[in-house]
């Protein structure tokens, strides 16, 4: 799959960028996390669509601009990609857990090049008296416990030897999401009164048993964004295109289907 | 050589065995298990022995910042300072130190200072510190940004003790149009600043800058790391162009004397593996979080601290013994030859010109320290003072 990897420039920050399949164009914003490799479920969406998959600025190989310090930055940033390479029909946004609150942050700023919005586990919102789980404060074990729902997986997670180029980026990646996310913890206060601006067709999809964003979020975003495409997923925790790859790429391809110009 | 008395105020009466259900005896320990009866006779007892430092002979006493923790009473610690401005007349008041960038607006500490300063006519020192990591997810500062909180806070409090106000700060974490002190710093050009630090690159590289100078004080580390850090420092005046002189060099540690290393290692031992074991545990998640330091210094930190508290340093619940903490060097337990024999190892290889005895540490009694602090006192601290 070499010809997945290649990279773009937005203003001078060089970003790494995965790309790969046909039609019509999705771009897909990572969460905390970041993306290792082109996983099943980017292969699986990619049967049907043109994904284009940033490492953010400051996550995996991309560039880390000191321009970029918040999470209004990094919209304002991704503002600029889009005038740069959206392509003429545009994309649909897809955004997992801090990507799904960097996609609300986008659209709600400026949806020109924007078809749709599709938020997966997102954060960007508080429930009151429903807090998420402290992320930075658990150890690995907590961590995999509370992200993924199959004890396989997470065993299998737990023993995985990162090689020294890994180890850097996931200390990459964890500086970031600090630096974007730590406070206020995983939400913008002044979010929520502004979603009405975002008018393109919306999709909310969860995990029943996300152990960071409880599934009452997926409720809240679905009645924030005024949609009725709201789905949680059984057997699954935070990470639903990693644990439920195929029915998360069928459902956008679904809703995408729906919404077709 | 200068020498200083220092507590951490710790809550002694913490019930060590219930408070092992929890991650830690920071941020998320219940205060459920503070009395309010016991604390206040832990206030009381603490401000009495520290006070005791200057007819025992003491250059100074210390008093430090930690929040949401049975491992230090004093979230602030001015206040401390100030009862202890009333209690002395000769010796200094160390403050080591205020967190800068715990706070949003930097001029109430230095407004807090330059009281202290007035109130004690100059004998303040002023320890700036970042805090610790646990106190990242206790205030909710961003530790992304805490080194450049701390460096903009340094200066913005510098400047108001130095240039007449009012003046503005149009700064990248801080913009106040009316920056004005009432009262002004008591010493000129300003108090001392000191820089109390486990060693990391960035704060030594900072510290010892040509403009500043600042003492660093190496603080609960073991020998081998003291030494290590305070060669470092002394490499980076080298490098500015200047040789470090000895009161640019410190060192902090638990220490306990008796007149037998048995007794001395009787008295001490529960007390030493409280602190340790029961009081310091800090996993690395709360310890470090992300951006609180620079990748290549967690790297370092990781490499070098293998001699602090469960969970966090040392590997899980591998309790830490008085005797591998001795034979570390991270505490100083034995006769007054052995304890003065210690320190004059690191003051050859350093000469290092500050001194910071614990001598309240952990669970430690009333009588027991009364006592420690009077033969540290009489046996160690004038071999102490005499050198240079």
């Amino acid at each position: 799959m070499s010809d997945i990897n290649s990279s773009c420039q937005v203003g001078n920050v060089r970003l790494h960028l995965r790309r790969g399949g046909q039609g019509r164009p999705i771009l897909f914003l990572h969460g905390a996390g970041g993306v290792s490799e082109w996983t099943p479920f980017f292969q699986k969406l990619a049967n049907n669509h043109d994904v284009w998959v940033p490492d953010h600025p400051g996550f995996g190989l991309s560039e880390d601009p000191a321009l970029i310090k918040n999470m209004s930055d990094l919209a304002m940033f991704y503002l600029d990609f889009l005038d740069e390479h959206a392509p003429k029909e545009g994309f649909d946004l897809v955004g997992h857990s801090i990507g799904g609150w960097l996609a609300a942050e986008i659209a709600t700023r400026n949806s020109q090049h924007i078809n749709s919005m599709t938020l997966i586990s997102s954060a960007g919102l508080r429930l009151e008296g429903h807090p998420m789980g402290d992320i930075f404060i658990w150890n690995a074990e907590e961590s995999v416990k509370h992200l993924i729902f199959d004890p396989l997986v997470q065993e299998k997670r737990l023993n995985a030897q990162p090689s020294p180029e890994e180890a850097e980026i996931i200390v990459r990646n964890k500086f970031t999401f600090a630096k974007l996310a730590w406070h206020p913890r995983l939400f913008n206060p002044e979010l929520k009164k502004w979603l009405h601006r975002i008018k393109v067709p919306t999709q909310v999809i969860w995990g029943e048993h996300d152990g960071l964003i409880p599934k009452s979020y997926a409720s809240l975003w679905a009645n924030a964004l005024k949609t009725r495409d709201c789905t949680v997923l059984a057997d699954c925790s935070h990470s639903p295109i990693n644990e439920k790859p195929n029915e998360t790429a069928q459902l956008i391809t679904s809703f995408l289907g729906k919404h077709s110009s | 050589m200068k020498v200083l008395n220092f507590t951490l105020m710790p809550y002694r009466s913490l019930d060590v065995p219930a408070s092992k259900n929890h991650r830690s005896a920071w941020v998320v320990l219940p205060n459920t298990f503070y009395d309010p009866e016991k604390g206040a006779q832990d206030y009381e007892s603490y401000i009495d022995l520290l006070a005791q430092s200057e007819p025992l002979g003491f250059d100074g006493v210390c008093v430090n910042e930690h929040h949401q923790t049975a491992y230090g009473l004093m979230p602030a610690p001015n206040l401390i300072a100030s009862a202890l401005i009333q209690r002395t007349k000769r010796i200094k008041i160390a403050i080591l130190g205020r967190a800068l960038p715990l706070v949003n607006n930097p001029i109430n500490i230095a407004e807090e200072f330059a009281m202290l300063d007035n109130m004690s006519r100059g004998r303040i020192i002023a320890g700036f510190v970042r805090g610790i990591g646990a106190e990242y997810h206790s205030t909710t500062v961003n530790p992304y940004f805490s080194h450049e909180r701390f460096h903009e806070a340094h200066d913005l409090i510098v400047k108001s003790w130095t240039q007449p106000g009012p003046f503005a700060w149009e700064g990248e974490h801080y913009n106040i149009n009316y920056v004005n002190l009432w009262p002004r710093v008591y010493q000129q050009p300003h108090p001392p600043i000191w820089i109390p630090s486990q060693g990391s690159i960035e704060t030594i590289e900072w510290a010892a800058d040509p403009s500043r100078k600042y003492p660093f004080l190496v603080t609960f580390s073991a020998r081998e790391a003291v030494v290590k850090n305070l060669l470092a420092y002394k490499a980076q005046t080298q490098t500015y162009g200047y040789e470090a002189s000895p009161s640019q060099l410190g060192w902090a540690a638990p220490v306990y004397v008796a007149d037998t290393l048995e007794k001395a290692m009787n008295e001490s031992r529960a007390a030493i593996e409280a602190l340790f074991n029961d009081y310091l545990t800090l996993p690395m998640e709360m310890l470090l979080p992300p951006g609180y330091t620079s990748v290549e210094s967690l790297k370092k930190i990781i490499a070098t601290k293998k001699a602090i508290g469960r969970g966090g340093f040392g590997g899980p619940n591998q309790r830490q013994t008085l005797e591998r903490l001795m034979e570390l060097g991270t505490v100083l337990v034995g006769t007054p030859q052995s304890i003065l024999a210690q320190i004059e190892e690191v003051k050859e290889k350093t000469n290092l010109g500050n001194f910071v005895s614990m001598l309240q540490f952990g669970t430690l009694s009333n009588e027991l320290t009364t006592r420690n602090q009077a033969m540290f006192a009489s046996e160690i601290m004038p071999h102490l003072q005499k050198m240079d």
